[in-house]
């Protein structure tokens, strides 16, 4: 009985291939960007858990100093003495042309078995060029391909270590880093003597940091990452809409059926179980076409994103997708929640259906105006719950909070928005057909309504997204001019290659303005504080968002400091506020710059002051103010005369191109998910007209009976499907700007640490109109051309007595 | 002659081969003619009645309409031939569910160009609707929906008014009054009346009845 039950609900999907190729396709593509989406973030994970367990971190603990700076050689030697077995790692940037490698130095003797994640005794590295000049470097594959034509101390490759690292004795990486006889920390090996000395009589100045459980890079790249999942969810509901129409079709299709198989005896227990068996089914296979389509869209975006977190973060993610079993899991379970979760409401419908119930199906999703103005407010409601969470919630959560209540609430108001609209349409249109036009229209509502929600989402969202890239790009564009005002950027092989520039410079250029920089403990964090020389270049050009009157002159004076704007942020600075530096100096802020596509805190002081606070510091890089048309010359003459190579001297184009280079890439991956999202929502117009349209006949035979032609009836069709994109776009534009501010005023600043400005693109708007405007004529187009093709046999089919 | 089929035969495709509904029909009407169509089920009344509306074609024979073949007609003209010269009553009703019942009335004279207010005032008073002109089809019963499908096609004037089962989905008091008020209302405007009907008992009451047995006239 059961089997020959469920063929017979099944029979229905053999009639309606379209239909079930409609919903088997909205669901896939729905899992398919959310899966991507978590493929992507799942493998960047991935790269971080790698990076974090190098040499050990993520298990051993280690002795840092409570001041963060690094700990002498002095103090080290001293607890060896002791009998603390402890082995010394330094570690750092080492920059090389446009790109940058994280540097770890290790004593291979001394370092735990647990922490020894590369054997440098094993016959293809050799201890003896490990640890003897001129040194080598242990990185992974793609590491060395990176590091092609660079000068850098012999490779040798290893698949242990992550992207982006590179191991080393420790004295060719102090070497390397320009930090002679500095140490990091020292790492701690598991088992220790008994009656050692206490740490607190040896080393007063260094406290024991435990394993660290989660990296600075999965913290710092956590916003990134929960931008994206942001977007794959969006996408994720728009294409359940799809799949909730689709559904909501069937079963008003099937009333008829389902009422004859409780009348022949089916009970309704095993009804509504087989309905649920057949939603699992449909969604099984859904989900693994999504899934697998979902690594075919994440394998085309993850160079992008790699770009990005590399060019923000500097994290390194490995170009090469893993296939994992938890994204493959997270997606069917998504897939199949999402089947369900779409189809309660009819679920419930059968399992409450009376069995004497009007066997025809009634129009679609026949919406009452009661349940208008309930839906309506519902969404009022989310937009007050959007309101509040922005004025009362903290944090990313409640900016993503207030993002999804308003984008669902703005969603929820459409049918009524839509069908006031329409009704006040009618009331001004004067001919008949044009009445018949809009009054249609207005019926036509309910069963387009999902669809047109979708639309909402996706027009909203790349309207929103769209202002808020374009007013990053505007802002940024500014930025990048007023902060790389100098002409050449220039980065010597070692301080005394750099002294010996600088003083050849002195004389052939307008100015030379060092860009040295050592890292600092302030207020807890890490802090890469530079040093300023005095010149015009930073009084006219810097981009300060807040200032002290005379903040050039205390800065020069060495009494003050700036800081970057997300530092001002997470700490909570203002103007005024005292700073500790190391050695106990104090200083007073005295102006927050802003300092785009940088999440790390980052501080300016007096050149002076750094120097005296840091006499080692790698004085490398520097940046030359010289007459626009001489820059190329002097360049040139630069790279003669010390025999650099090219990538050493870089003018402020590249630097703009490479800087521009990294915005676009990050944002290439948002780019690519709106315009999915916008297809999906397209999609979902389509698949709506499409099963509508048989339901449609029996509305349009008796017009047509009356005397219009159906080439008039399926222009007026494809008429239809534009207006309401029309309304629907129109209603996009002040979702997509309340979407637009929420993202620039809320998400960014809780994410990125900046504010921005916010910029209209009113011709985008048109951009993203027409677009619409055609995926909607589109999706009209092929009920249309059916209607148009309809034989008179089967529209009379509709008068016909015997049905 | 208003209306003359001559020769007119129809076949559908069927997925168990071509099915002959209609084999070389004959039949005329005159102006101001009421006559009933009857036959069993299936013995192709609805189509006769589709092809003298313009509705469908024949596959072969003429249809003619003041002497014009209309299976002649393109798309358009035919299209105008059903707007101007036809008024159609069907046994399901076919209102148009978004309009109300004022706007449902008027619908197909407003298409024809021949709105006259005056006249569909005194329909819907005729008809009993003046009371229910700013409702809605699906708030209406049968026979209230049936009374505006009527005036509908009577508001433009037709020439010929084609009736498919009017009554069949009302009780017989209902189907009475329904089919008294547009036997009056096509006497005063003098348009011919063509009614497919099952029932001997309402095919009386018109006057005259041909009668179709297995698509040929009895």
């Amino acid at each position: 009985m059961l089997w020959q039950a469920f063929t017979a609900l099944l029979s229905h999907w053999r009639r309606h291939r379209l239909q079930l190729a409609m919903l088997l396709l909205g669901l896939a593509l729905a899992t398919a960007l959310w899966s991507a989406v978590q493929a992507i973030n799942a493998q960047a994970r991935l790269s971080y858990a790698r990076a974090a367990a190098v040499i050990g971190q993520d298990r051993l603990s280690a002795l840092v100093r409570v001041d963060g700076a690094p700990i002498a050689q002095d103090t080290y030697i001293r607890l060896r003495q002791a009998g603390w077995l402890v082995s010394p790692v330094i570690e750092g940037e080492l920059r090389f042309g446009s790109g940058r490698l994280r540097l770890i130095g290790i004593e291979p003797l001394t370092l735990p078995p647990q922490a020894a994640q590369v054997d440098v005794s094993a016959d293809d590295i050799g201890l003896a060029a490990f640890i003897t000049p001129p040194g080598l470097l242990v990185v992974a594959p793609e590491t060395a391909a990176r590091l092609a034509g660079e000068a850098t101390p012999p490779l040798r490759l290893s698949e242990a270590l992550p992207p982006g690292v590179a191991l080393s004795d420790i004295g060719i990486a102090q070497r390397l880093l320009a930090q002679p006889g500095r140490i990091s920390r020292l790492i701690l090996a598991p088992v220790q003597l008994s009656g050692l000395p206490p740490l607190a009589t040896i080393a007063p100045e260094l406290v024991m940091r435990a394993p660290a459980t989660e990296s600075d890079l999965s913290r710092l790249t956590d916003s990134f990452h929960l931008n994206l999942t942001a977007f794959g969810f969006l996408a994720f509901a728009v294409g359940l809409f799809i799949v909730h129409a689709a559904i909501g079709l069937a079963f008003e299709q099937r009333r008829p059926v389902l009422r004859t198989l409780r009348a022949l005896g089916l009970p309704l227990r095993a009804l509504v179980a087989l309905s649920i068996t057949e939603l699992l089914v449909l969604s099984l296979l859904a989900g693994v076409l999504g899934v697998a389509l979902g690594y075919g869209v994440a394998a085309v975006l993850l160079p992008d994103v790699a770009a990005s977190l590399r060019g923000l973060y500097g994290a390194e993610v490995d170009g090469q997708l893993s296939l994992q079993p938890s994204v493959w899991a997270l997606g069917l379970a998504l897939a199949v929640a999402g089947t369900l979760a779409s189809a309660a409401s009819r679920l419930w419908r059968i399992a409450t259906l009376p069995l004497l119930a009007p066997a025809q199906p009634r129009a679609w999703s026949r919406m009452s105006a009661q349940a208008l103005v309930l839906q309506a407010a519902a969404g009022t409601g989310l937009l007050a719950i959007s309101a509040l969470a922005v004025i009362i919630g903290h944090g990313l959560v409640a900016g993503f909070v207030s993002l999804g209540a308003m984008l669902l609430g703005a969603a929820l108001l459409l049918p009524l928005v839509l069908s006031l609209v329409l009704a006040l349409a009618g009331r001004m249109g004067r001919g008949v057909v044009t009445q018949w036009f809009w009054a249609d229209t207005r019926q036509q509502l309910p069963g387009l309504s999902l669809a047109l929600m979708a639309l909402l989402l996706a027009l909203a969202a790349n309207a929103g997204v769209g202002a808020m890239v374009g007013s990053f790009r505007l802002t940024f564009v500014g930025w990048l001019d007023q902060r790389l005002a100098s002409e050449l950027y220039v980065t010597a092989r070692s301080d005394e290659e750099s002294d010996l520039m600088r003083s050849w410079l002195a004389a052939r250029s307008d100015a030379v303005l060092p860009i040295w920089s050592a890292e600092e403990k302030i207020l807890g964090e890490p802090v890469q504080v530079y040093g300023l020389r005095d010149h015009v270049t930073y009084r006219e050009n810097w981009p300060l968002l807040a200032a002290a009157p005379d903040v050039w002159d205390r800065l020069e004076a060495g009494t003050g400091i700036l800081v970057n704007e997300q530092m001002a942020r997470r700490k909570h600075l203002r103007l005024g506020d005292e700073l500790t530096l190391s050695g106990g100096r104090s200083q007073t802020i005295v102006g927050i710059y802003s300092d785009y596509g940088n999440p790390k805190a980052q501080a300016m002081i007096g050149i002076d002051l750094l120097l005296a606070l840091h006499p080692d510091v790698n004085r490398q890089r520097f940046a030359v103010r010289i007459a626009p048309d001489r820059a190329a010359g002097l360049a040139a003459q630069l790279r003669d005369a010390f025999a650099l190579p090219a990538d050493n001297v870089i003018d402020q184009a590249s630097v703009k191109a490479f800087s521009l280079r990294i915005f676009e890439r990050t944002f290439a991956v948002t780019a690519a998910l709106n315009v999915l999202t916008l297809g999906v929502a397209a999609l979902a117009i389509f698949a709506s007209l499409l099963t509508l349209a048989d339901m449609r006949l029996a509305q349009l035979a008796p017009v047509w009976a009356m005397g219009l032609t159906l080439r008039r009836l399926a222009l007026l069709e494809v008429l239809r499907s534009m207006a309401l994109a029309s309304f629907t776009m129109l209603a996009a534009v002040p979702v997509g700007l309340a979407l637009a501010w929420l993202l620039l005023a809320v998400v960014n600043v809780e994410a990125f640490g900046w504010q921005l400005p916010m910029h209209v693109f009113p011709l985008d708007w048109l951009r993203l109109g027409s677009l619409s405007l055609i995926s909607a004529a589109l999706a009209a187009a092929l009920p249309a051309l059916q209607l148009v093709r309809r034989q008179p046999s089967a529209l009379v089919m509709v008068f016909a007595n015997e049905r | 002659m208003l209306l003359e089929l001559k020769d007119v035969s129809k076949t559908y495709p069927t997925g168990e081969g071509p099915l002959r509904v209609l084999s070389g029909v004959s039949l005329s009407l005159a102006r101001g003619a009421c006559v009933a169509l009857t036959g069993e089920s299936g013995s192709g009344k609805s189509t006769l009645l589709h092809l003298a509306g313009g509705l469908d074609r024949p596959d072969a024979g003429q249809i003619l309409f003041e002497g014009r073949d209309i299976v002649q007609l393109g798309e358009s003209d035919l299209a105008a031939f059903r707007r101007t010269r036809i008024g159609m009553v069907f046994q399901q009703f076919n209102l148009i569910p978004s309009l109300d019942v004022a706007a449902n009335l008027a619908f197909q004279a407003r298409l024809a160009g021949r709105h006259d207010p005056d006249w569909c005032s005194a329909l819907a008073e005729r008809l009993g609707l003046s009371g229910l002109l700013g409702r809605y089809p699906e708030q209406l019963s049968g026979g209230q929906q049936q009374r505006v499908a009527i005036g509908r096609a009577l508001a433009a004037r037709p020439k010929l008014i084609l009736a498919d089962e009017p009554t069949g989905n009302l009780d017989e008091a209902t189907g009475d009054a329904v089919l008294d008020l547009m036997l009056a209302l096509q006497a005063e405007t003098g348009a011919a009346l063509l009614m497919v009907t099952h029932s001997l008992r309402l095919a009386a009451r018109l006057g005259s009845r041909v009668h179709l047995s297995a698509g040929r006239l009895a």
